[in-house]
């Protein structure tokens, strides 16, 4: 598309209305959309195309993408996929946000997402559910599910997500594209809405590794408005406009943990892609994490304590949702807060404020940091042995729309594969690796902090030998 | 039964800094409702805490201004609640690890007896914006602009036995926070308040009783009334039977007395647990040491020295540096005149009088400190006579001009002494003339007479004849 552009086969003017077309056509099939932007994409896609005319454009420049409704964007709602917000205008651009309008990208659309982004279905949506491109009575998983089904639908090339337990991966291997989490504190968190800010990171979700470092490289960098931003300079990340992903110079000891294995279904399909990998050089060995069964109520204590205060401002005062003719203080507070919530926000912003409470805070919250921290040492220790992690992304492929909705217990037991790589706040890749009945299977790769270099190389190299990523919804699988 | 109160304070201090402590938005007091409230003030979806550096530095001042131990490591916290002048619905504070620890402060009594105090901790946070009951009938109207200003969070021990020794205290802390120029001190604007805990128990108990929180007091009076009435309430409770809850009270200065707020069975449960959005603050021993070579001679220092150099009594000096403008004012003034005696003199005395006649500051003195060291060079050189120098000083006063010159007043105001010889022997000798038989009896040994004269020669100079002469020109007439 980038090349389509700088050769002048179209402008980016013409690109971005077939992109609006195309939406405008298909996005009652999937929901992927909260917002269709176009006269917000086309002033974009017009100074795109001055941009290059002026002879400094990026690759990304006039490039149609959405973003995530959770990314403060001024001029268009944000809304973070719940009725509080269903009003709201930020009158700011997030810092990613920014650093993509700078390359010259074209913002098309608001993609949908569980509320406030806590779910793995994309089912807790104020504005419906979203469904999936590879067969439609199934989820697109979540919560980025309309960032993965755009991208999968081919509505768009690139999307933005946030990945809090998997927010991106999860949806990234439902919908078979690449999704990255990079390392927390890469991208800058300022102006994008609180869930869980020691876990939040805003990440890319394409259809190959090379897109999604080309994103990495203008999404990234430090922001001195988010005090967890990292103050770092990587040679390797800033090269990528011009030199692609760096290529490895050598291969690689890739491990095995034992127990995200240990009950896997499709586990034929991730064997023979490490046999594919393996035929680059690359050596396998089994690894143990051993704290991984404790990362789920981890991470849900301490997601929900961080979430039950983060959305403690949506109070019905300032902007947002409120109740009509409130009565008193206390009720302008209770009925807009039990109006403008869903279930599953409410579920959450309960259990955190119960695990805070005096009396309780030791024996949860405390507890749970404790874990959290062995966590973090298990992926330590198994980088001291190898290179890389390699992993099913998630337990089953996509399941069916309501399947799991009675069951929270359950839906939260499909970020399983994805919780322990949050909570120790390192970068993870899930990119399509075979099929089952039709449905795309994720493989997750897990680095090192800030080195999300490695994990691009290889994901590159397997995408070079495979195509799975080059399926399209309705093909035959 | 004799009872003993025993109250601690918690000191709020607003932070002298431009811009607020985790956003960029001005600080200044009095703008427009709203005015300078920023998106991270405001709560908005999204946005972020980043600390003012001006917030930590000036901490650690007022840390090692009172000997505590300065923790190179502490934690920002949430304390959560709901409340409209708190948009994000908690707020950032440290709990469990402050910056500042222990240290100590010395306070003076009214009978001039010292006492250390101790400071239990200080710790930085974000004040709450303000709400308007009275606006708007039947609504509440939101102020933010307060939101975000740096507030360091003064704790002492249960130390004080009387709300003389608090409010002494109170001050002290004024005017030391004034020292370190980080608080301008306006306790009208809410630059400085206080909430004052407490508690009697009778004589000779060790436990403490149950104590009461006032809240958000205001003026070194009312801290002393609000206690008093506290005292007495809790007293009486106790002697007729009744128990003392522990609860939230307010001040009503107009009422004079203390009203129930809140009692323990509804008060909240902050949750407090640490700010995910701030990284622990850390800062280098290196930084500490760097800034304790900023602090200033502290007022202690500065009352020994006045003693000590200056010769100073113990009243006059604890008066010119219990305050900061105060005492920079007589510092330039004795740069200027070198005469620390007339200096005091005048601040204490005639200047003194005159300000608080006209409800002013000192910093507000129409009379600046150059022109008063300069009025008493010329006192010491004999050019102004006392009762001239309190002219010029009128004159300065109502001139309100600090550039005027004062030897060009001086000219103008005619207020120079007649020291030349010819001129008042000529008068002199005219008087004698005059007035023959008072003379005589001046000469007879009426000492009573020399006055009359003298008192004549000033009424014909209108006041400039130098006394002095006067005198010698008629004994050498005699």
């Amino acid at each position: 598309m980038s090349a389509g552009l700088e050769a002048g086969e179209y402008t980016s003017v013409e690109l971005t209305n077939a992109h609006l077309d195309d939406i405008e056509l298909r996005n009652s099939a999937s929901n992927s959309f909260i917002t269709i932007a176009r006269e917000h994409a086309l002033k974009q896609a017009k100074a795109a195309d001055a941009q290059r005319a002026n002879g400094n454009p990026t690759p990304l420049t006039g490039i149609p993408i959405a973003h995530k409704d959770i990314f403060c964007t001024e001029g268009l709602l944000t809304t973070c996929g719940s009725k509080m917000l269903s009003n709201f205008h930020a009158p700011y651009n997030s810092t990613m946000v920014e650093r993509l309008n700078a390359a010259g990208i074209v913002t098309v659309g608001k993609t949908n997402m569980d509320e406030f982004a806590m779910g793995s279905s994309n089912e807790n949506s104020f504005f419906g559910p979203v469904t999936n491109p590879w067969d439609r009575s199934r989820v697109p998983g979540g919560s980025s599910g309309g960032s993965a089904s755009a991208v999968a639908d081919g509505l768009v090339a690139c999307a933005t997500g946030t990945d809090t337990g998997g927010s991106i991966r999860q949806p990234a291997a439902f919908c078979g594209i690449t999704g990255l989490k990079p390392t927390y504190g890469r991208i800058s968190r300022y102006g994008m809405i609180a869930f869980a800010s020691s876990l939040d990171q805003a990440g890319p979700m394409t259809r190959t590794a090379e897109d999604a470092a080309l994103m990495l490289s203008y999404m990234s960098g430090f922001d001195p408005r988010d005090s967890t931003s990292a103050n770092r300079q990587d040679d390797w990340l800033t090269a990528i406009a011009h030199n692609g992903i760096p290529k490895l110079d050598r291969p690689l000891s890739i491990g095995l943990p034992k127990e995200y294995f240990a009950d896997l279904a499709n586990a034929e399909i991730i064997e023979a892609a490490q046999a594919e990998l393996a035929k680059n050089g690359h050596t396998f060995k089994e690894v143990s994490l051993p704290h991984t069964q404790a990362a789920i109520p981890t991470y849900y204590v301490l997601a929900s304590a961080e979430a039950s205060t983060n959305l403690s401002r949506y109070d019905g005062v300032r902007y947002g949702h409120r109740c009509n003719n409130p009565t008193s203080l206390q009720d302008l507070y209770e009925r807009s807060r039990s109006e403008g919530f869903g279930e599953e926000v409410k579920r959450r912003i309960l259990t955190g404020t119960y695990t805070l409470s005096v009396g309780y805070f030791d024996a949860y919250y405390i507890k749970a940091q404790k874990i959290r921290r062995l966590i973090s040492n298990d992926f330590n220790k198994a980088f001291e042995e190898v290179d890389l992690l390699m992993t099913p992304t998630s337990p089953t492929p996509a399941f069916r729309l309501n399947e799991h909705a009675q069951d929270p217990v359950a839906m939260y037991q499909q970020d399983l594969y994805t919780v322990p790589t949050s909570l120790a706040g390192l970068p993870a890749l899930s990119m399509p690796c075979g099929f089952v009945n039709g449905l795309p299977i994720g493989m997750q790769l897990i680095g090192p902090a800030f080195r999300e270099d490695t994990i691009l190389s290889v994901a590159a190299q397997f995408q070079q030998i495979t195509d799975w990523h080059k399926r399209h919804p309705g093909e035959t699988a | 039964m004799n009872w003993e109160s025993v109250i601690g304070l918690e000191i709020h201090v607003q932070l002298a800094t431009n811009s607020k402590i985790f956003s960029g938005a001005s600080t200044h007091y009095g703008a427009e409702p709203n005015a300078q409230a920023c998106a991270v003030d405001l709560g908005l979806p999204g946005v972020l805490p980043v600390l003012n550096e001006r917030a930590v530095e000036m901490a650690i001042k007022f840390g090692l201004a009172i000997g505590a131990k300065i923790n190179l490591h502490s934690v920002f916290d949430r304390k959560n609640y709901f409340y409209p002048d708190l948009p994000k619905g908690y707020q950032i504070s440290q709990f469990e690890t402050p910056i500042v620890g222990e240290g100590s402060i010395v306070i003076a009594l009214e009978d001039g007896r010292e006492r250390t105090i101790g400071v239990t901790r200080a710790h930085l946070e974000e004040d709450a914006g303000k709400s308007i009951h009275d606006l708007f009938p039947e609504q509440t109207g939101i102020d933010l602009n307060r939101t975000g200003t740096p507030l360091l969070e003064i704790v002492s021990e249960p130390d004080f036995r009387t709300s003389k020794e608090a409010s002494a205290y109170f001050r002290q802390m004024h005017t030391l926070v004034r020292y370190l120029q980080i608080c301008d001190g306006n306790l009208a604007e809410g630059s400085m308040r206080c909430d004052a805990n407490v508690s009697v128990r009778p004589y000779g108990q060790e436990a403490f009783g149950e104590r009461t929180e006032i809240k958000n007091i205001n003026s070194f009076r009312f801290v002393e009334r609000a206690i008093d009435y506290e005292i007495g309430r809790q007293i009486d409770v106790l002697e007729s039977g009744g128990i003392i809850e522990r609860e939230t009270r307010l001040f009503d200065p107009d009422k004079d007395e203390t009203r129930s707020m809140r009692s323990k069975e509804f008060s909240e449960d902050y949750r407090y647990f640490p700010d995910p959005d701030l990284l622990p603050l850390t800062f280098s021993q290196a930084l500490v040491d760097k800034i304790a070579l900023t602090l200033p001679e502290l007022p202690d220092a500065k009352r020994t020295r006045y003693i000590e150099e200056l010769g100073l009594s113990e009243y006059d000096a604890r008066g010119l540096s219990g305050d900061l403008d105060r005492s920079e004012y007589f510092e330039i003034v004795i740069n200027g005149c070198k005469n620390a005696k007339q200096a005091t003199n005048w601040i204490m005395g005639d200047l003194s009088a005159y300000l608080n006649r006209h409800n002013l500051e000192i910093s507000a003195s129409p009379v600046a400190a150059a022109q008063l060291a300069a009025l008493i060079a010329r006192l010491d050189d004999q050019t102004l006579s006392s009762k001239t120098a309190k002219a010029l000083f009128d004159g300065l006063w109502n001139k309100a001009d600090s550039n005027q010159d004062v030897d060009a007043l001086i000219e103008e105001m005619n207020l120079a002494q007649v020291s030349d010889n010819g001129e008042l022997t000529g008068i002199i000798e005219k008087l004698i003339n005059d007035n023959p038989s008072q003379f005589e009896e001046l000469r007879n040994g009426k000492e009573k007479m020399l006055g009359f004269f003298v008192g004549q020669v000033m009424k014909m100079t209108q006041g400039k004849a130098n006394p002095q002469q006067v005198n010698e020109i008629i004994k050498a007439n005699l």
